[in-house]
């Protein structure tokens, strides 16, 4: 187990955020996803959702207003050209398939793209889902931002989900700390990974066939 | 003559009975009618079930319903606090894990298109959206052109309480920034949409096309001081 580094949290969000194309429509998912809002490439015109009603989402500036804040309940700022709606606006943009990409957390994907990143499977959590599942359903593309296994070392991408769904059939590709993965029809493609790492290595720390077919570089921020 | 203005809190909310549903904007603390709740819990109705994104948001409003026992169910997409470090749940959490108030978890999205869907004169429509999940689990679920979908309810209200920024006496309402959330869509859904506002200004001083919510989904309005520095 030598010999490769894992991304930061912050080199993932750079990575990420990296690959988001110029002009897209972007939901940050709460949680790790959020950092990618103060990473956005410079050259690229991406307008960030939130889905309180905000589109045109910046980052936190001088002013303290409560009016003004994100999914996680962090203070924000607009943008010039934002807009604000309701509620029903507001998951229309997300269910309606109106949303280019949202990048979400995940505590499990599945080969097949299923999603579990609303409930931990604590007996005694209070159940609460927000607007994970019409997102998760309702995006054009879900990517999935996601260490490649757990704190004791278990694999997060898996075969099957064992924790509960978030949606089916849903994510389009991982970004993990080690890889970057699409979900295809044919199953999961290695399309990246850090520096030094293996495909002997990725597959071992991974609960599914992978298939690999690395044509970009490295995988690093 | 029109006028939906009333003078004071208890006023606003001296009508309600036990027993009924109560729908209340607010995500996070932005859009919060925490006024008309704290009137509420004076005067006394209880056997609520309440309609609200969040489970409370800190001590005051809805957290005082739920410890004083006026809430029987909450239906609510996250009851959970979300940030540990500052729980701004948690009167929530003692009552629901004392097995005091039943709770129901929906799907943010489904929650408010439940709302439109009563507020419109629809029926059941189906989703997409927890098909395949547990929150599906008990309800009726169809395959149509090899896409899954759950059947979901409306969701109407006998009451809504909602905080918008000004309103005349007709009750078309602006709200402010992002505390719009779940105003609009619970003021249509509700027979009686209560709504407390920073300022009531004259009729006609709101240009129409500004108007977020048209009067005619609005009953009453009062009038609460803006505190400077709150949203």
């Amino acid at each position: 187990m030598s010999g490769y580094q894992p991304l930061s949290r912050e080199q993932l969000a750079q990575r990420i955020a990296d690959d988001l194309p110029d002009g897209v429509y972007v939901n940050l998912g709460i949680g790790m996803p959020t950092r990618l809002a103060r990473c956005l490439p410079r050259d690229r015109e991406i307008i960030l959702h939130s889905e309180n009603g905000i589109l045109g989402m910046g980052p936190a500036g001088e002013l303290e207003d409560l009016d003004l804040i994100n999914a996680s309940k962090e203070q924000i700022s607009l943008v010039p050209g934002a807009s604000i709606c309701d509620h029903v606006v507001s998951f229309t943009m997300m269910r309606g398939g109106h949303i280019d990409i949202t990048v979400l957390g995940a505590y499990q994907v599945s080969a097949s793209g299923d999603l579990a990143n609303w409930d931990t499977g604590t007996p005694d959590a209070i159940p609460a889902v927000g607007g994970a599942m019409d997102l998760a359903v309702g995006a054009k593309q879900v990517w999935a931002m996601m260490e490649h296994t757990s704190k004791k070392g278990e694999p997060k991408v898996v075969e099957r989900c064992t924790l509960p769904l978030t949606g089916a059939k849903v994510v389009d590709r991982i970004y993990s700390d080690l890889a970057r993965i699409d979900v295809t029809p044919q199953g999961l493609v290695v399309r990246a990974m850090v520096p030094g790492l293996d495909p002997d290595t990725l597959q071992r720390l991974t609960a599914a066939p992978l298939h690999f077919d690395v044509r970009v570089g490295g995988y690093i921020a | 003559m029109l006028d939906k203005t009333v003078a004071t809190l208890a006023d606003a909310v001296k009508d309600i009975r036990d027993g009924a549903t109560l729908l209340v904007s607010g995500f996070g603390a932005s859009g919060i009618p925490t006024e008309l709740l704290v009137a509420l819990l004076e005067q006394g109705a209880r056997d609520l079930t309440v309609v609200n994104n969040n489970g409370g948001n800190g001590p005051a409003g809805l957290s005082q319903l739920f410890l004083a026992g006026r809430v029987r169910k909450l239906i609510c997409s996250f009851a959970r606090s979300a940030n540990p470090a500052q729980p701004s749940a948690a009167a929530f959490a003692e009552v629901y894990r004392a097995g005091k108030i039943e709770l129901e978890c929906v799907p943010q999205g489904i929650m408010v298109e439940r709302m439109r869907a009563a507020a419109a004169g629809l029926g059941p429509f189906f989703s997409p959206v927890s098909y395949g999940s547990k929150l599906a689990e008990s309800k009726e679920t169809r395959v149509i052109d090899g896409k899954g979908y759950v059947l979901e309810q409306p969701l109407p209200g006998d009451y809504a309480f909602v905080k918008a920024q000004h309103a005349d006496r007709w009750g078309n309402l602006t709200y402010r920034y992002a505390g719009r959330n779940f105003g609009p869509v619970m003021c249509m859904a509700a027979r009686t949409a209560i709504v407390q506002v920073d300022r009531i200004v004259p009729l006609g001083s709101i240009a129409p096309e500004h108007v977020m919510t048209p009067g005619i989904f609005v009953k009453r309005v009062v009038q609460v001081e803006r505190q400077e520095g709150s949203a």
